[in-house]
């Protein structure tokens, strides 16, 4: 696949790292030559100095037979502009814009294709926010990912001493909470994945993967005895993009407070927000967190734009007393630093979005994809298309795919009146069912996989992707 | 001094143009034939005159006038507004004493509704006119003074008002230019006032006495033709009718202007005193109603209810109507009402006092106090409807407050020093700093000003004035550096 990225940022350079590893040619466009440079010192890519925006840019980025547009430089603007030409002059097929303004994005009517033809906007601080307030909602988990609108979630846990499963093998999990239907999709010790079967004993420290519908995540947790109190008060350091989100998406929900250094900063964030208390102050003053009662803090996010402030102040927050502290962190030799270590929940925010990026990318019908583990594990949602005959899922029980080691389905997703038109909502007309080995997948399945190593995606892709004789 | 003729030609204009307001009254009195046309017409050629003179004298001085000048301009439209409105009152009413016709004539011009006249129904039913007209052009003109005027000038925290008139419809809908402004709100104002006429008329009063009572409703000034007041009538219809249409003249005329202006009632949701004036109101009627029950002060919980709304509506809106004489309620009710009068009007209207959003801000800006003191980091901007209010808004507004309330006390010392009791001379300042009306005991609402000294009447015209022209638009005149080029 030809794929353009303009802006060669934190999201750009991700992407780009992320994408570039799978047989795709990619170009990236950025007006810092210094970027560039260092990103293709790294990375086998192509790079063009220039204005994003820019016509002749664009051609010489190769728009001209490029499959697909990744706009996402700093500038919303930029990013419009660019799909627009990438439409009107280049004829991209797929275009794909960062907008984080809140302005443009409550008017969809401006994307569509005889205006900004963006075919699909991101917001990586609104995915980012919404990770984080998935995390508060379940504090007991290490991550919380969803498919299929909603209806099934995909949680980490780690298997903790004295839990009712460590020590045992995970099908005593089916007699354990017989009335709760799950599946662990995946098991990582030591960082490594161990395929999970029925004898596999779990280990203390395990990090487990359950695959469950949304509705039943509290019940597993509780099962798992892992259920703590609910999040109620939640401090967030740094008033950036990212904390100003959060604590609009939250302050209503948990009592919150947040801490901003700028003046002029906080009194800004003090306008916007109505029931946040805004301190103005330095995340690492160790004073300030005391005199805030940061040890009733239920949950502490550090968010701020720079990676050492975040540790820092996180620490200095768990040390204080604060419940559980999650950290925001770019740099990934940073997040295998702290994640085992006093810091509960360490977020990178380039893994945490690329997946609505890789979504877009993925052959075959691929409807959400998450990256996981700093990106060596993937769950995607795949649609079935086709019929038994050019389908070469369709029709079969699990366990009669060639499915590589380390891929696991976790579940499906059917809806239950195939008559009916598309259907939105709440899901009522939707069956959640948990994968067992003697399920059939039928056409039209959402299916849940998960796949512990990153390399095997172009397989299950393949395996999805429907035969010729479709057609 | 050379700058203030700048204001004589504006002011002779102003004079002209009210010296057609007397067409009413004469055409009243030609109509009812009850003798005052010579008065009528004698004092419209004076007005008349006194304008064209000022104006043809001084003409060759007008330009577009300053801050100053403006300031200068509306303190002398209302005194002597006053002054000449008092010449039919003094002429047409026997035995009137001139102290006792400017107290009237200014009581009807800032829409307070004291009197201090006996036996209005034997008066000439053209002076009665005169009276509700005065209050309903006061009341107009005021509502364009702290619309369109005051804000411009920014006193007391008036940009307030501009301020806080939310989102996108800040500047387009409440039109830039004042003059048009200003003929958007008499529009909404002489509707509502035809609206309150007809409603007034269906509920069985005679046409006359119903143009008098809308004139003095939607002034929220509170005159009437009968020395019982509303009481006259007896008709629940009657105060139904009144205390709906004192409840929208409350309201803010901007918020009334937009909902006319797009043809939704948007605006009213988004109006940040609405919810607080209403709630406050309704809550004070079911304490008061509860109050009098339990007291025992009326047989039944119906007309507990009936009074307690009527005089809580009408004396918190600053109208100053009463059907019944709630002076002999237990004290703990009409101080209550005289409380709710200081602040429950909405900026905007024809009500005094303090205003609600000024009470709002500095009720908030304790607590903000209180926050800074437990957590002094935090970062707590005053807001109202989601808009920060700027501190420096709040300090005029903290020294409003403060010229209100010095105001108060030292004109209620003033009239306990003439020899006034304390609750009469605290009630008669309360009432006319507010632009209330009848205050408590000897000028409670069965009695009336008339017990006043010639020296108390004019501090009690000069506390309306003040009340009415938002106290530091008036103090400001008094200060040296005001005259100082």
């Amino acid at each position: 696949m030809k794929i353009v990225i303009l802006g060669a940022g934190q999201v750009g350079s991700t992407v780009a790292e992320s994408l570039v590893s799978e047989a795709n040619d990619i170009t990236v466009v950025d007006t810092e030559p210094v970027r560039l440079k260092r990103l293709q010192d790294r990375l086998d890519l192509r790079t063009v100095t220039g204005n994003a925006a820019h016509p002749a840019v664009l051609e010489q980025a190769g728009a001209r037979d490029a499959d697909l547009l990744l706009a996402v430089t700093q500038s919303d603007e930029t990013n419009m502009v660019a799909c627009k030409l990438a439409a009107t002059m280049f004829n991209i097929p797929t275009k794909i814009a960062r907008i984080r303004s809140a302005d443009y994005l409550s008017h969809p009517e401006i994307f569509s294709p005889e205006n900004f033809a963006v075919d699909h906007s991101i917001c990586p601080e609104q995915i980012l926010c919404d990770y984080i307030v998935k995390l508060l909602e379940f504090p007991e988990s290490l991550q919380v990912l969803e498919f299929a609108d909603g209806r099934v979630s995909l949680i980490a846990v780690k298997a903790f001493h004295g839990g009712p499963l460590v020590g045992r093998e995970i099908q005593y999990l089916r007699s354990h909470m017989p009335q709760v239907d799950t599946r662990v999709a995946a098991i990582f010790r030591q960082d490594s994945p161990i395929a999970p079967e029925g004898k596999t004993i779990v280990e203390e420290g395990d990090e487990m993967f359950f695959v469950a519908a949304t509705g039943n995540i509290r019940n597993i947790l509780r099962e798992l005895g892992r259920l703590d109190r609910p999040v109620k008060r939640v401090m967030i350091g740094g008033g950036g993009n990212i904390g100003r989100r959060l604590a609009m998406a939250i302050e209503d929900r948990y009592e919150v407070k947040i801490i901003e250094r700028g003046k002029t900063g906080a009194e800004r964030l003090a306008a916007e927000l109505d029931n946040t208390m805004v301190l103005s102050g330095d995340v690492t003053d160790e004073e300030l967190l005391d005199a805030e009662n940061v040890a009733e803090m239920d949950v502490y996010c550090a968010v701020t734009n720079d990676d050492e402030t975040n540790i820092m102040s996180s620490l200095l927050a768990k040390r204080r007393g604060a419940r559980k502290v999650i950290t925001l962190i770019n740099r990934s030799s940073y997040v295998n630093l702290v994640q085992s270590g006093q810091i509960d929940i360490a977020i990178s925010p380039a893994q945490a979005t690329i997946g609505t990026l890789l979504a877009h990318v993925r052959r075959g019908d691929c409807a959400v994809v998450h990256s996981l583990r700093r990106g060596a594990a993937e769950a995607l949602e795949l649609i079935a298309h086709g019929d038994a005959k050019s389908s070469k899922v369709i029709g079969r029980r699990i366990e009669q795919l060639e499915l590589p080691k380390g891929v696991t389905i976790g579940a499906i997703v059917r809806r239950r009146d195939k008559s009916g038109g598309i259907s939105k909502g709440d899901g009522d007309d939707h069956d959640v069912i948990i994968a067992h080995h003697d399920t059939i997948i039928e056409s039209d399945d959402h299916v849940i996989v998960f796949v512990v190593n990153r390399r095997m995606v172009p397989d299950i892709e393949k395996l999805f992707q429907v035969g010729v004789n479709f057609l | 001094m050379g700058w203030l003729l700048a204001v004589c030609p504006v002011l002779g204009i102003i004079a002209m143009a009210m010296s057609l307001s007397h067409l009413l009254p004469v055409a009243t009195s030609l109509f009812l034939k009850d003798g005052t046309t010579p008065v009528f017409l004698a004092s419209m050629a004076l007005n008349f005159a006194a304008g064209a003179l000022l104006w043809l004298g001084t003409r060759h001085h007008q330009h577009e006038l300053q801050l100053r000048e403006g300031i200068l301009l509306i303190i002398l439209v209302w005194t002597g507004g006053a002054l000449f409105a008092t010449v039919p009152l003094y002429f047409g009413i026997p035995g009137i004493s001139f102290t006792d016709a400017y107290f009237e004539s200014m009581s009807g011009l800032t829409a307070t509704g004291a009197t201090l006249l006996e036996g209005l129904e034997r008066l000439a039913p053209s002076i009665n006119i005169w009276r509700a007209e005065l209050q309903w052009l006061g009341g107009m003109g005021v509502i364009v003074l702290v619309v369109a005027v005051l804000p411009m000038i920014g006193v007391g925290g008036r940009q307030i008002s501009k301020a806080e008139i939310p989102g996108p419809m800040k500047d387009d809908a409440l039109t830039p230019r004042m003059t048009q402004t200003a003929k958007g709100l008499w529009i909404i104002y002489v509707v509502l006032t035809v609206a309150c006429l007809a409603a007034y008329r269906w509920a069985g009063m005679s046409w006359l006495d119903a143009l008098i009572h809308s004139f003095t409703t939607l002034s929220l000034g509170g005159f009437s033709s009968y020395d019982a007041s509303l009481g006259y009538f007896n008709s629940p219809l009657i105060e139904g009718v009144a205390a709906v249409f004192m409840l929208l003249a409350g309201v803010n005329f901007a918020t009334h202007f937009l909902v006319w202006q797009q043809r939704s009632l948007a605006p009213y949701r988004r109006d940040s005193e609405l919810p607080y004036f209403i709630g406050v109101l309704a809550a004070s009627v079911a304490m008061i109603t509860v109050f009098l029950q339990v007291n025992g002060v009326y047989s039944d919980w119906l007309s507990a209810f009936r009074h307690a709304a009527f005089h809580t509506i009408s004396v918190g809106t600053n109208t100053g109507y009463a059907t019944v004489d709630y002076n002999l309620w237990p004290v703990f009710a009409p101080l209550w009402l005289m409380f709710l009068g200081t602040f429950v009007a909405c900026s905007g209207s024809a009500g005094g006092g303090i205003k609600i959003i000024r009470a709002m801000i500095l009720f908030r800006q304790v607590f903000r106090e209180f926050d800074k003191l437990s957590h002094p980091n935090a970062v707590t901007p005053l807001k109202i409807n989601g808009q920060v209010i700027p501190n420096q808004v709040v300090l005029a507004v903290l020294a409003f407050f403060f010229a209100w309330l010095a105001t108060l006390v030292s004109m209620t010392l003033l009239l306990t020093l003439s020899g006034l009791d304390a609750i009469t001379a605290f009630s008669a300042v309360v009432a006319s700093l507010n632009n209330i009306g009848p205050g408590l005991h000897q000028v409670g609402p069965a009695a009336n000003f008339s017990v006043l000294s010639d020296f108390q009447t004019w501090v009690c015209s000069a506390t309306m004035l003040l009340g009415r022209l938002e106290l530091l638009t008036v103090l400001v005149v008094l200060t040296p550096a005001f005259w100082r080029k």
